[in-house]
Protein backbone atom coordinates (compact mmCIF):
# COMPACT_ATOMS: atom_id res chain seq x y z
CA UNK A 1 0.00 0.00 0.00
CA UNK A 2 1.23 3.44 -1.01
CA UNK A 3 0.25 7.10 -1.17
CA UNK A 4 2.68 9.87 -3.03
CA UNK A 5 2.32 13.32 -2.59
CA UNK A 6 3.89 16.13 -4.59
CA UNK A 7 2.88 19.59 -3.52
CA UNK A 8 3.86 22.32 -6.14
CA UNK A 9 3.19 25.69 -6.76
CA UNK A 10 1.42 26.34 -10.00
CA UNK A 11 1.25 30.30 -10.55
CA UNK A 12 0.83 33.30 -8.39
CA UNK A 13 -2.20 31.61 -6.31
CA UNK A 14 -2.95 28.42 -6.81
CA UNK A 15 -0.96 25.17 -5.49
CA UNK A 16 -1.23 22.08 -6.91
CA UNK A 17 -1.66 18.34 -4.82
CA UNK A 18 -0.66 15.52 -6.99
CA UNK A 19 -1.52 12.38 -5.40
CA UNK A 20 -0.53 8.80 -6.19
CA UNK A 21 -1.25 5.52 -4.95
CA UNK A 22 -4.32 4.24 -2.57
CA UNK A 23 -5.91 6.92 -0.06
CA UNK A 24 -7.73 5.14 2.71
CA UNK A 25 -7.97 5.05 6.32
CA UNK A 26 -4.16 4.29 6.65
CA UNK A 27 -2.67 6.70 4.18
CA UNK A 28 -5.29 9.72 4.39
CA UNK A 29 -3.61 11.18 7.49
CA UNK A 30 -0.36 12.07 4.75
CA UNK A 31 -3.09 13.51 2.09
CA UNK A 32 -4.55 15.51 5.55
CA UNK A 33 -1.31 16.88 6.65
CA UNK A 34 -0.43 17.87 2.99
CA UNK A 35 -3.50 20.08 2.45
CA UNK A 36 -3.33 21.02 6.15
CA UNK A 37 -0.03 22.39 5.99
CA UNK A 38 -0.78 24.31 2.40
CA UNK A 39 -3.60 26.13 4.00
CA UNK A 40 -1.92 26.96 7.22
CA UNK A 41 0.76 28.82 5.28
CA UNK A 42 -2.61 30.73 3.59
CA UNK A 43 -3.22 29.01 0.02
CA UNK A 44 -6.46 28.87 -0.03
CA UNK A 45 -6.37 28.29 -4.21
CA UNK A 46 -5.78 24.37 -4.04
CA UNK A 47 -6.04 21.87 -7.69
CA UNK A 48 -5.62 18.40 -6.52
CA UNK A 49 -4.78 15.80 -8.96
CA UNK A 50 -6.25 12.38 -8.51
CA UNK A 51 -4.79 11.14 -12.25
CA UNK A 52 -2.55 8.79 -10.29
CA UNK A 53 -4.71 7.56 -7.75
CA UNK A 54 -5.99 3.63 -8.25
CA UNK A 55 -7.80 3.95 -5.28
CA UNK A 56 -10.01 6.49 -2.77
CA UNK A 57 -12.87 5.45 0.28
CA UNK A 58 -14.88 7.32 2.07
CA UNK A 59 -11.88 8.75 4.33
CA UNK A 60 -10.20 10.07 1.67
CA UNK A 61 -13.42 11.63 0.61
CA UNK A 62 -13.33 13.52 4.28
CA UNK A 63 -10.21 14.79 3.84
CA UNK A 64 -10.91 16.13 0.70
CA UNK A 65 -14.40 17.76 1.76
CA UNK A 66 -12.59 18.87 4.95
CA UNK A 67 -10.00 20.55 2.67
CA UNK A 68 -12.57 22.37 0.71
CA UNK A 69 -14.91 23.53 3.93
CA UNK A 70 -11.41 25.36 5.15
CA UNK A 71 -10.43 26.86 2.31
CA UNK A 72 -13.89 28.11 1.41
CA UNK A 73 -14.08 29.70 5.11
CA UNK A 74 -11.03 32.33 3.10
CA UNK A 75 -12.79 32.45 -0.04
CA UNK A 76 -11.25 29.58 -1.24
CA UNK A 77 -11.67 27.07 -3.53
CA UNK A 78 -10.27 23.50 -4.51
CA UNK A 79 -10.95 22.10 -7.52
CA UNK A 80 -10.34 17.96 -8.58
CA UNK A 81 -8.62 16.27 -11.57
CA UNK A 82 -9.96 13.06 -12.32
CA UNK A 83 -11.00 11.00 -15.07
CA UNK A 84 -10.75 7.58 -13.60
CA UNK A 85 -14.13 6.15 -13.80
CA UNK A 86 -14.76 4.13 -10.68
CA UNK A 87 -13.14 7.26 -8.82
CA UNK A 88 -15.07 9.75 -10.41
CA UNK A 89 -18.35 6.87 -9.81
CA UNK A 90 -17.75 7.22 -6.00
CA UNK A 91 -17.82 10.99 -6.16
CA UNK A 92 -20.97 10.78 -8.37
CA UNK A 93 -22.91 8.29 -5.60
CA UNK A 94 -22.06 10.40 -3.03
CA UNK A 95 -23.18 13.68 -4.37
CA UNK A 96 -19.89 15.36 -3.93
CA UNK A 97 -19.83 15.95 -7.89
CA UNK A 98 -21.85 19.31 -6.91
CA UNK A 99 -19.51 20.84 -4.34
CA UNK A 100 -16.26 19.72 -5.77
CA UNK A 101 -15.05 20.59 -9.57
CA UNK A 102 -13.83 18.09 -11.15
CA UNK A 103 -12.09 18.74 -14.68
CA UNK A 104 -10.17 16.23 -16.93
CA UNK A 105 -6.97 18.25 -16.66
CA UNK A 106 -5.02 20.68 -14.30
CA UNK A 107 -4.58 23.52 -16.95
CA UNK A 108 -8.57 23.68 -16.89
CA UNK A 109 -8.96 22.78 -13.03
CA UNK A 110 -6.65 25.64 -12.38
CA UNK A 111 -8.48 27.98 -14.82
CA UNK A 112 -11.67 27.66 -13.42
CA UNK A 113 -9.77 28.77 -9.84
CA UNK A 114 -9.96 31.85 -11.59
CA UNK B 1 -6.51 -17.70 6.20
CA UNK B 2 -8.32 -21.04 5.68
CA UNK B 3 -10.68 -22.23 3.11
CA UNK B 4 -13.16 -24.98 3.46
CA UNK B 5 -14.60 -26.04 -0.04
CA UNK B 6 -18.09 -27.15 0.16
CA UNK B 7 -19.03 -30.65 -1.53
CA UNK B 8 -18.52 -30.33 -4.92
CA UNK B 9 -21.84 -31.45 -7.02
CA UNK B 10 -20.76 -30.45 -10.32
CA UNK B 11 -18.70 -27.97 -12.13
CA UNK B 12 -20.29 -24.61 -11.00
CA UNK B 13 -19.62 -25.99 -7.58
CA UNK B 14 -16.09 -25.23 -7.96
CA UNK B 15 -16.87 -21.79 -6.99
CA UNK B 16 -18.57 -22.04 -3.72
CA UNK B 17 -16.13 -22.42 -0.99
CA UNK B 18 -15.82 -20.39 2.01
CA UNK B 19 -12.73 -18.02 3.10
CA UNK B 20 -11.92 -16.83 6.57
CA UNK B 21 -9.56 -13.96 7.28
CA UNK B 22 -8.34 -12.37 10.78
CA UNK B 23 -7.11 -8.65 10.91
CA UNK B 24 -6.55 -6.69 13.49
CA UNK B 25 -8.45 -3.76 14.49
CA UNK B 26 -6.27 -1.14 12.45
CA UNK B 27 -6.16 1.01 9.47
CA UNK B 28 -2.46 -0.78 8.35
CA UNK B 29 -4.17 -3.82 7.79
CA UNK B 30 -7.51 -2.86 5.76
CA UNK B 31 -5.69 -3.14 2.49
CA UNK B 32 -5.30 -7.12 3.37
CA UNK B 33 -8.50 -7.58 3.65
CA UNK B 34 -9.23 -5.37 -0.01
CA UNK B 35 -6.89 -7.67 -1.83
CA UNK B 36 -7.93 -10.65 -0.34
CA UNK B 37 -11.52 -9.75 -1.55
CA UNK B 38 -10.12 -8.77 -5.05
CA UNK B 39 -8.55 -12.39 -4.85
CA UNK B 40 -11.77 -13.89 -4.10
CA UNK B 41 -13.86 -12.13 -6.42
CA UNK B 42 -11.65 -13.03 -8.92
CA UNK B 43 -12.71 -16.63 -8.87
CA UNK B 44 -16.69 -15.77 -9.64
CA UNK B 45 -17.27 -13.94 -13.39
CA UNK B 46 -17.49 -10.47 -11.31
CA UNK B 47 -16.78 -7.70 -13.73
CA UNK B 48 -13.83 -5.59 -13.19
CA UNK B 49 -16.41 -2.88 -11.85
CA UNK B 50 -18.20 -5.03 -9.18
CA UNK B 51 -14.55 -6.14 -8.14
CA UNK B 52 -13.62 -2.47 -7.38
CA UNK B 53 -17.01 -2.09 -5.61
CA UNK B 54 -16.62 -5.30 -3.37
CA UNK B 55 -12.76 -3.70 -2.18
CA UNK B 56 -14.61 -0.35 -1.05
CA UNK B 57 -17.21 -1.87 0.83
CA UNK B 58 -15.41 -4.16 2.57
CA UNK B 59 -12.89 -1.24 3.09
CA UNK B 60 -15.50 0.76 4.28
CA UNK B 61 -16.79 -2.18 6.38
CA UNK B 62 -13.21 -2.44 8.08
CA UNK B 63 -12.90 1.24 8.50
CA UNK B 64 -16.31 1.57 10.45
CA UNK B 65 -15.03 -0.58 12.82
CA UNK B 66 -11.50 0.61 13.15
CA UNK B 67 -12.66 4.03 13.86
CA UNK B 68 -15.24 3.14 16.65
CA UNK B 69 -12.27 1.64 18.58
CA UNK B 70 -8.70 1.48 16.85
CA UNK B 71 -6.73 -1.54 18.45
CA UNK B 72 -9.03 -2.98 20.30
CA UNK B 73 -10.35 -6.98 19.24
CA UNK B 74 -9.90 -8.27 15.78
CA UNK B 75 -12.04 -8.20 12.66
CA UNK B 76 -13.02 -11.34 11.39
CA UNK B 77 -13.98 -11.58 7.48
CA UNK B 78 -16.08 -14.30 5.69
CA UNK B 79 -16.37 -14.75 2.32
CA UNK B 80 -18.99 -17.42 1.26
CA UNK B 81 -18.72 -17.77 -2.61
CA UNK B 82 -21.37 -19.22 -4.74
CA UNK B 83 -22.00 -19.46 -8.38
CA UNK B 84 -23.67 -16.60 -8.76
CA UNK B 85 -22.93 -14.66 -5.27
CA UNK B 86 -20.25 -13.51 -2.96
CA UNK B 87 -21.45 -13.14 0.48
CA UNK B 88 -18.99 -11.50 3.08
CA UNK B 89 -19.36 -11.25 6.59
CA UNK B 90 -17.73 -8.59 8.64
CA UNK B 91 -17.89 -9.09 12.18
CA UNK B 92 -16.04 -6.57 15.28
CA UNK B 93 -15.30 -9.34 17.77
CA UNK B 94 -15.48 -6.37 20.39
CA UNK B 95 -18.60 -7.75 22.56
CA UNK B 96 -21.01 -5.38 24.25
CA UNK B 97 -20.33 -2.70 21.99
CA UNK B 98 -23.56 -0.75 20.32
CA UNK B 99 -23.92 -1.82 16.48
CA UNK B 100 -21.28 1.08 14.86
CA UNK B 101 -22.69 -0.05 11.28
CA UNK B 102 -26.50 1.18 12.49
CA UNK B 103 -24.43 4.80 14.59
CA UNK B 104 -22.65 5.49 10.96
CA UNK B 105 -25.85 4.92 8.89
CA UNK B 106 -27.54 6.98 11.11
CA UNK B 107 -25.05 9.81 11.12
CA UNK B 108 -24.46 13.07 9.40
CA UNK B 109 -21.66 14.40 7.15
CA UNK B 110 -18.62 12.56 6.06
CA UNK B 111 -19.19 9.97 9.35
CA UNK B 112 -22.00 8.57 7.01
CA UNK B 113 -20.40 8.26 4.12
CA UNK B 114 -18.38 4.84 4.28
CA UNK B 115 -21.97 3.09 5.08
CA UNK B 116 -23.81 4.62 2.64
CA UNK B 117 -21.06 4.02 0.02
CA UNK B 118 -21.89 0.01 0.83
CA UNK B 119 -25.56 0.29 0.60
CA UNK B 120 -24.58 1.69 -2.28
CA UNK B 121 -22.67 -0.93 -4.03
CA UNK B 122 -23.70 -3.69 -1.89
CA UNK B 123 -26.91 -5.71 -3.39
CA UNK B 124 -27.92 -7.05 -0.26
CA UNK B 125 -26.73 -5.39 3.50
CA UNK B 126 -27.84 -6.62 6.64
CA UNK B 127 -26.55 -6.12 10.39
CA UNK B 128 -26.88 -7.77 13.89
CA UNK B 129 -25.93 -7.48 17.03
CA UNK B 130 -24.70 -10.55 19.73
CA UNK B 131 -23.45 -9.07 22.91
CA UNK B 132 -21.07 -11.65 23.45
CA UNK B 133 -19.51 -12.02 20.02
CA UNK B 134 -19.93 -9.04 18.33
CA UNK B 135 -22.00 -7.13 15.86
CA UNK B 136 -21.61 -8.75 12.27
CA UNK B 137 -22.32 -6.76 9.01
CA UNK B 138 -23.67 -9.13 5.92
CA UNK B 139 -22.89 -7.65 2.69
CA UNK B 140 -24.02 -9.30 -0.63
CA UNK B 141 -22.97 -8.78 -4.38
CA UNK B 142 -24.37 -11.02 -7.15
CA UNK B 143 -23.06 -11.21 -10.34
CA UNK B 144 -24.26 -9.29 -13.58
CA UNK B 145 -26.83 -7.78 -10.88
Amino acid sequence: MDIKVNVRESNDDAYVVELGGEIDVYTSPKVKDAITELIDQGHYNLVINLEKVRYIDSTGLGVLIGGLKRVREHGGSVNLVCTNPQIKKIFDITGLVKIFGIFDDEVGAQKALA
Amino acid sequence: MTERERPRRGGADTLSGRVELRIPNRPEWVAVARLTIAAIANRLPFSVEDIEDLKLAIAEACTTVIQSGEGEGTIDIACETEPGELRIHVRDTRPNRADVFAERSEASGTEGLGVFLIQALMDEVRHTVDSETGTELVMIKRVGA
